[in-house]
């Protein structure tokens, strides 16, 4: 399917594809700012994003097609040394692609939820800095310089705080969210930025792959070890780490539930991409700090996040926070997966990550669908809802119980290959985590279910209030998607492992 | 307004705001060739406007240039400066290859001045614009519960 798109697609894409997926979004942003109308900017912003993720399509069919499985784009041709380029392999095509893919999703499904939230005259500026967050989220994933990475960030994240602040409509409690993010996350990427000057003040570039080629005959350089901590420490906040996750379940609670599904989705996954191409591609698991940081930071990181955030997930009374802590527990799935070290390990992350994505992307949308029609996110507000609003709901218990990890189903098999990765290395100890959190996964779960199926509704007058078609259609796209990965792996698993493999500087499996 | 002990105040502010200006185009137009360009210009033009406000109140600076246009002006900016890169790729270049802005050869000068001219100019109006509107929207924010409230 993607040789077709490459056979039929004009030279012009072909040619310049790394550039106009990103520039296409940003340039329409401002655009959007200065339109009157919001439906248009919402039309505008679905071309935009349907336009982005044809760009990633043909990024990952060119990177396949190549024999070194790498892109590059000359930014204003100026070469490496001197330009930003822009560098596609396996592993940000694939995160390209879910950006972009997420990105389409969450732009169709947006307009009955935006209309309901957010006050008309500001449609067209939220669309916009949509836009210039949906840009900044691809643009971290292609480019291959590494300050050109933290301007991406600031963009994405800068956008990111305006749009959890204008949920403020809703529930003021959005604007302290919003702040607490904005501090966060601001000390986040001044963290990497810092980082990043040490590495240049040792490597005297900015270039990803030139930092890359210098550091392992830069061994023993303290300003190395030290960049490399400040750069751990900064994309881990950025990505919601474990105990530097404390933003997000506020930030995802109280934002609108369309910047909800779509940050769930894509924002911590394109911070942990930057996170695998330092590990990986920049330092290498050789170095023996960074085996240190595997073994004593991130692994208990990881596993503590799985416990720790799961069990905060059980004790929560509103949907919206159940899910969120959920995340920083998958969040940490994602982290185990990594600091196993090798290329199965990095592979189960990746994998993780995509169908997290999917599964998170679908319990968002059908929480906005119940936002939109019952105005509420307590698990008291989802009693009963199975009867009054089944399309809506059955999509939510599919993606809830891909989350647990029921076999066929996209998280089951994210959480075998994470099994397998484990046993590779003799860490069988891992796996009891994996099976304990996901008990608890099952708790947690389990209680929004068992409201939404088996309880009476709180309003037994409101009957058959289903969610607006724009909505069921992307949630249930994710919700088969979860189904249909989870029975056949291949495309989601080709991929991770490219990506991993592409982390590692290696040749395709 | 009971403001006429600051008469000195606003008849020297009337005769610096000019000399902003000019110093701001000054530094725009000077960024081609030495230190300065459109961030500094911009912030040094906005700062002509905020100091009309400062003196003259916000309301009367939202009369000159509303907010409006201050947004309008950002976005006019980043769609100039994007805009170029877009021309560039259009003529058959790069994305934000000014060489290539008027098909030249190596050794051809023209698309490197109006290139850069241009980009600076989107910067000049992105960070202007901006910086009003940051300033507009924190100096026009109205009090949602009154002082004598608390």
């Amino acid at each position: 399917m993607i040789d077709l798109l490459l056979d039929t697609a004009p030279r012009w894409a072909l040619l310049h594809a790394p550039a106009l997926l990103i520039m296409v979004p940003l340039f329409l942003a401002p655009l959007l700012a200065i339109l009157p109308s919001g439906r248009l900017s919402w039309l505008i912003s679905i071309a935009a994003t349907v336009f982005s993720l044809f760009c990633a399509l043909i990024l990952v069919g060119q990177v396949q097609a190549s024999p070194v499985g790498v892109v590059g784009y000359d930014v204003g041709n100026w070469p490496m040394p001197i330009g930003i380029t822009l560098r596609v392999d396996a592993l940000n095509s694939m995160i390209l692609l879910l950006v972009a893919a997420i990105g389409v999703l969450s732009t169709i499904f947006s307009w009955p939820t935006v209309k309901a939230e957010i006050p008309e005259r500001k449609h067209p500026l939220f669309y916009s800095a949509f836009l210039v967050c949906f840009a900044g989220l691809s643009g971290v994933a292609i480019t291959g310089d590494a300050f050109n990475l933290f301007v991406f960030l600031e963009i994405s994240s800068i956008s990111t705080y305006v749009l959890v602040a204008l949920g403020a409509g809703r529930d003021r409690r959005a604007l302290p969210a919003a702040f607490n993010y904005l501090i966060m996350g601001t000390l986040g990427a001044s963290f990497y930025i810092i980082g990043v000057g040490f590495l240049y003040s040792a490597t005297g570039t900015l270039n990803i792959a030139q930092i890359a080629e210098m550091l392992p005959s830069l061994a023993g350089n303290r300003s190395v070890e030290a960049g490399f901590a400040f750069i751990i420490v900064g994309l881990g906040l950025k990505a919601a780490v474990w105990p530097l996750h404390q933003w997000l379940p506020n930030a995802y609670a109280y934002s609108p539930s369309f910047v909800t599904m779509f940050l769930s989705a894509t924002a911590t996954k394109v911070a942990l991409y930057a996170l695998i191409r330092f590990l990986f591609t920049v330092f290498r698991p050789e170095f023996a700090f960074e085996q240190a940081t595997f073994t004593y930071l991130l692994m208990p990181l990881g596993l503590a996040a799985m416990i720790t955030c799961s069990f905060q997930a059980v004790f929560q009374t509103d949907v919206r926070r159940t899910l969120a802590y959920s995340s920083v527990a998958q969040v940490g799935y994602m982290i185990l997966g990594v600091s196993i070290g090798t290329v199965a390990g990095v592979s189960a992350g990746l994998f993780h990550l995509l169908n997290h994505a999917m599964i998170k992307g679908a319990l968002f949308m059908a929480v906005a669908g119940v936002v939109l029609t019952f105005q509420g996110t307590t698990i008291r507000d989802f009693a009963g809802l199975g009867r009054t609003a089944p399309w809506t709901m059955t999509g939510f218990a599919i993606a809830g119980l891909s989350l647990i990890g029921v076999p066929l189903t996209a998280g089951f098999q994210s959480k075998l290959q994470l099994g397998y990765a484990l046993f590779d290395q003799g860490m069988w100890w891992g796996v009891v985590f994996v099976v304990f959190s996901s008990f608890l996964a099952v708790i947690y779960m389990g209680r929004i279910l068992e409201a939404i199926f088996f309880r009476p509704p709180i309003n037994p007058r409101k009957s058959r209030k289903e969610a607006p078609i724009l909505l069921l259609v992307p949630l249930w796209i994710l919700a088969l998607a979860n189904i249909y990965f989870g029975i056949t792996t291949e495309l989601p698993l080709g991929l991770a492992r490219d990506a991993a493999a592409a982390a590692f500087g290696l040749e395709a499996f | 307004m009971k403001s006429d002990h600051h008469v000195i105040l606003r008849v020297i502010t009337k005769t610096l705001i000019p000399v902003i200006v000019l110093f701001g185009l000054y530094v725009q137009f000077h960024g081609d060739f030495g230190p300065g360009g459109g961030f500094q210009a911009g912030v040094i033009l906005a700062v002509a406007i905020i100091l009309y406000a400062l003196v003259f109140g916000v309301p009367s600076a939202m009369r000159a240039v509303p907010p409006a246009f201050t947004r309008s002006v950002a976005a006019v900016g980043v769609l100039l400066y994007a805009g170029v890169g877009f021309w560039a790729l259009l003529q058959g270049g790069q994305y934000l290859e000014y060489q290539a802005l008027f098909g030249e050869e190596p050794g051809g000068h023209h698309g490197q001045h109006v290139g850069i001219i241009l980009i600076e100019l989107g910067v000049l109006f992105g960070v202007s614009g901006a910086m009003l509107t940051i300033f507009y929207a924190f100096a026009g924010r109205v009090a949602e519960i009154r002082d004598e409230d608390w």
